[in-house]
């Protein structure tokens, strides 16, 4: 009934690379970024690997992210590339469980990947075996107005303590310490993951995501707690839940707002907002518990080989050389993020140097909680903390919710 | 040989008036089969599965029969009550359209200069898409820039200048988030969605009017009849076709909404402006969803509610056609 026309697609597709390939052997990638950054830093990197290998024929289908998402689902058994591009943590466990994927920890052993790339090896892996080869990552904290900090008499924050007290310090001078927009919801996910990094550590993240723990655990209830104490005495600024991340900039350019907690990819975004590399600066999420190790949120891109691959050889080699130092040292530079090969270099970027340090230091790498939870979890945690930002006097109806949530999506 | 070639043709001629017309429906019938009936009877039964839309390398289905277990969680899923009771606003509201569009039709039931251009602007709002009216009034209700916005500045803040020496607004109490407020977004969608609505049924209103027979309305006119009693008596009755079509599609559109709940809220915040349509593209096809077959499942329940709807709507058409013939 469901097996629709997918195999005579394929042949129908395989008939076609036989009849066309020549002596050089094909190589299809298909990747998922055409903004004018990333897909320059791609094709520099085929063109590298082109020079590097002559005998082996690139064919690259570059697609719109959104796109890709929709059609990975499809071309993965009708008419699979043999490279493509995806990501790590959950969002790659329906392809891994389905059979889709196919493990390359030949590649990891050969390459000396289990040192270079031991921050997001553990996100890579699932049922032992190790599913792909991450070429980028960036990090995620607060960003902060230096100046609104400066007129202030505000340090970074390194405690709880600290930013509580220069929240009652902005809110004095009428700034409002946090601004958000959670009309996309996920945006309030990686809050909640700070909160929950800082308060618990990342053993109990993952627990949480993988459904080991409840929502209605003390220590999430804590967490929860945390973020209450957050929103009353820092605060976030009105109307958030009908601003996406974008919309959310204005107060923050305009200096109503003075942090912002994200991920690097939205220096952009304040840049164009008219913002200079001196109004802005980084900080790490304060600590809330000393005792708890620093682990931090740092969601990476990735490349996979599928199981109908027809030229695994050199899809192999492809891997090998995204993950290489020199490779992900330009590939990071052009995109403005960073490499996570621990022998690549990275660019004299502030935010990027600082997120480099944050990163190598961290004890933990998390994804995001919308990739290291399964999507219908994500879906439903993360309206509930939505709603829960809207009134937090909800706070235990939505803990429950997503007991009741999670006890479905895990039974599976 | 030539006899039964002659049969033949005779076979045809003798039966070319009720074959012609099956043959001119026959590729009608045959991408109505393709795109509708077999995706209906296709998704009754996807909804029986456990699918996440994955076919394994070698093309099998990755699909689980469970049964009616899609519709039991349904039962107990906040989230399907939620749309469900949307849907029931959407429906009930949006029959306002109805009486609005008459009376606009009424209203501009007249011979003045320049008629046909006010009548155009009338049915403007119907004729562009409903993805810009929900673009329109999601700006026009936003607290910030839009005309609420703006409107409740005037009113209860003042303007100073913040710690940067930049303007911004100090309010004495803030102004009102209507499409992230779980209590009125969905008032604020219908009511967008009214706009296009009550064009719609205007101009089905107008064109009725326009066959309502002179000659009784000069009669009830020497009666004595005018006023409320012309309309309710005189006019209404000669509008009861343009009513019954007003209504229906009057109540496919509330069930149908879908377009401008994705275009302003996408069923937010946490899923409160939900309806039925939405929740089913929510569940089955968005970045969040696939599930498939629990995604089947909302839509069985959307079909089954239109159903009842559209086999009234047939039925009364069917007897229409009964008397006229």
């Amino acid at each position: 009934m469901f097996r629709k026309f997918n195999l005579s697609l394929a042949a129908l597709a395989a008939s076609a690379v036989m009849a066309s390939s020549a002596s050089a052997r094909d190589l299809v990638i298909n990747f998922d970024d055409l903004n004018p950054g990333p897909k320059a830093a791609f094709d520099a990197a085929v063109a590298k690997f082109s020079e590097e290998n002559p005998d082996i024929n690139v064919i690259v289908n570059n697609n719109d992210r959104e796109a890709h998402k929709t059609a990975i689902r499809n071309f993965l058994t009708a008419d699979a590339p043999d490279v493509t591009s995806w990501y790590p943590g959950n969002r790659m466990a329906p392809f891994v469980d389905a059979g889709l994927f196919q493990p390359v920890d030949d590649v990891w052993d050969e390459n000396g990947f289990h040192e270079d790339l031991a921050a997001i090896k553990a996100t890579m892996s699932r049922d032992g075996k190790i599913w792909g080869v991450p070429y980028s990552y960036y990090q995620w904290g607060i960003y902060y107005r230096k100046d609104v900090f400066d007129l202030l008499g505000l340090e970074e924050f390194a405690t709880w303590e600290d930013m509580l007290a220069g929240c009652a310090t902005m809110k004095e001078n009428g700034v409002t310490p946090f601004t958000i927009g959670t009309k996309f919801l996920w945006t309030a996910a990686g809050v909640f993951d700070y909160l929950n990094l800082r308060t618990n550590g990342y053993d109990v993240h993952n627990a949480l995501t993988a459904g080991e723990i409840k929502y209605t655990d003390p220590r999430i209830v804590a967490t929860m707690d945390n973020w209450e104490t957050l929103i009353n005495e820092c605060g976030f600024v009105d109307n958030h839940a009908s601003m996406s991340w974008q919309d959310a900039i204005a107060p923050f350019a305009n200096g109503d707002a003075a942090m912002y907690v994200m991920g690097n990819f939205s220096v952009d975004g304040y840049k164009n907002a008219g913002l200079t590399a001196d109004q802005i600066d980084f900080m790490p999420f304060p600590t809330i518990d000393p005792n708890v190790p620093l682990a931090e949120e740092a969601p990476a891109d990735a490349f996979f080989i599928p199981t109908n691959a027809k030229n695994v050889e050199d899809a192999k080699k492809w891997l090998a050389f995204v993950a290489r130092p020199d490779v992900q040292t330009e590939w990071n530079a052009t995109i403005g993020q960073l490499p996570i090969n621990a022998k690549a270099e990275i660019s004299d970027d502030k935010f990027i140097q600082e997120g480099f340090a944050l990163l190598n230091q961290a004890t933990g790498i998390a994804q995001f909680y919308d990739r290291d939870a399964p999507a219908e979890m994500a879906k439903a945690g993360m309206e509930g903390f939505q709603k829960f930002m809207l009134d937090p006097s909800t706070k235990m109806e939505v803990l429950e919710r997503l007991d009741e949530v999670a006890a479905e999506v895990y039974a599976k | 040989m030539s006899d039964t070639s002659a049969n033949r043709d005779s076979w045809l001629t003798r039966n070319k008036l009720s074959i012609a017309p099956w043959f001119f429906l026959i590729p009608a019938l045959f991408f109505f089969a393709i795109y509708v009936i077999i995706p209906i009877f296709e998704s009754l039964w996807l909804s029986l599965y456990e699918w996440n839309g994955l076919y394994t390398a070698d093309g099998e289905s990755t699909a689980m029969w469970v049964g009616f277990d899609n519709y039991v969680k349904l039962w107990d899923d906040p989230n399907f009550w939620v749309s469900l009771k949307n849907n029931l606003a959407w429906l009930i509201l949006y029959m306002l359209a109805v009486p609005a569009g008459l009376f606009i039709a009424l209203f501009l039931n007249q011979t003045v200069t320049g008629m046909r251009f006010y009548k155009s602007m009338f049915f403007f709002p119907f004729v562009i898409s409903q993805v810009v009216v929900g673009l329109i009034f999601g700006w026009f209700y936003n607290p910030d820039f839009g005309v609420v916005g703006s409107i409740w500045q005037a009113i209860f803040c003042e303007e100073t200048t913040n710690i940067l020496g930049n303007t911004t607004f100090k309010c004495s109490r803030p102004a009102p988030d209507i499409l992230s407020s779980p209590e009125y977004a969905t008032y604020g969608i219908i009511f967008a969605g009214l706009w296009p609505q009550i064009a719609y049924c205007m101009i089905l209103y107008l064109t009725g009017l326009n066959n309502v027979a002179s000659d009784q309305i000069e009669a009830a006119r020497l009666d004595g009849a005018k006023g409320w009693k012309m309309l309710w008596y005189v006019v209404l009755p000669q509008l009861r076709p343009a009513t019954f079509i007003a209504v229906v599609v009057t109540v496919i559109g509330a069930l149908r909404s879908f377009d401008m709940i994705a275009i302003m809220t996408q069923g937010g915040p946490f899923g409160s402006t939900n309806v039925l349509a939405h929740y089913m593209y929510e569940v089955a096809i968005s970045e969040y969803g696939e599930r498939y077959g629990y995604g089947s499942a909302v839509a069985t329940v959307l079909f089954l509610i239109m159903l009842v709807y559209i086999s009234y709507f047939l039925w009364r058409m069917y007897q229409d056609e009964k008397v006229s013939r």
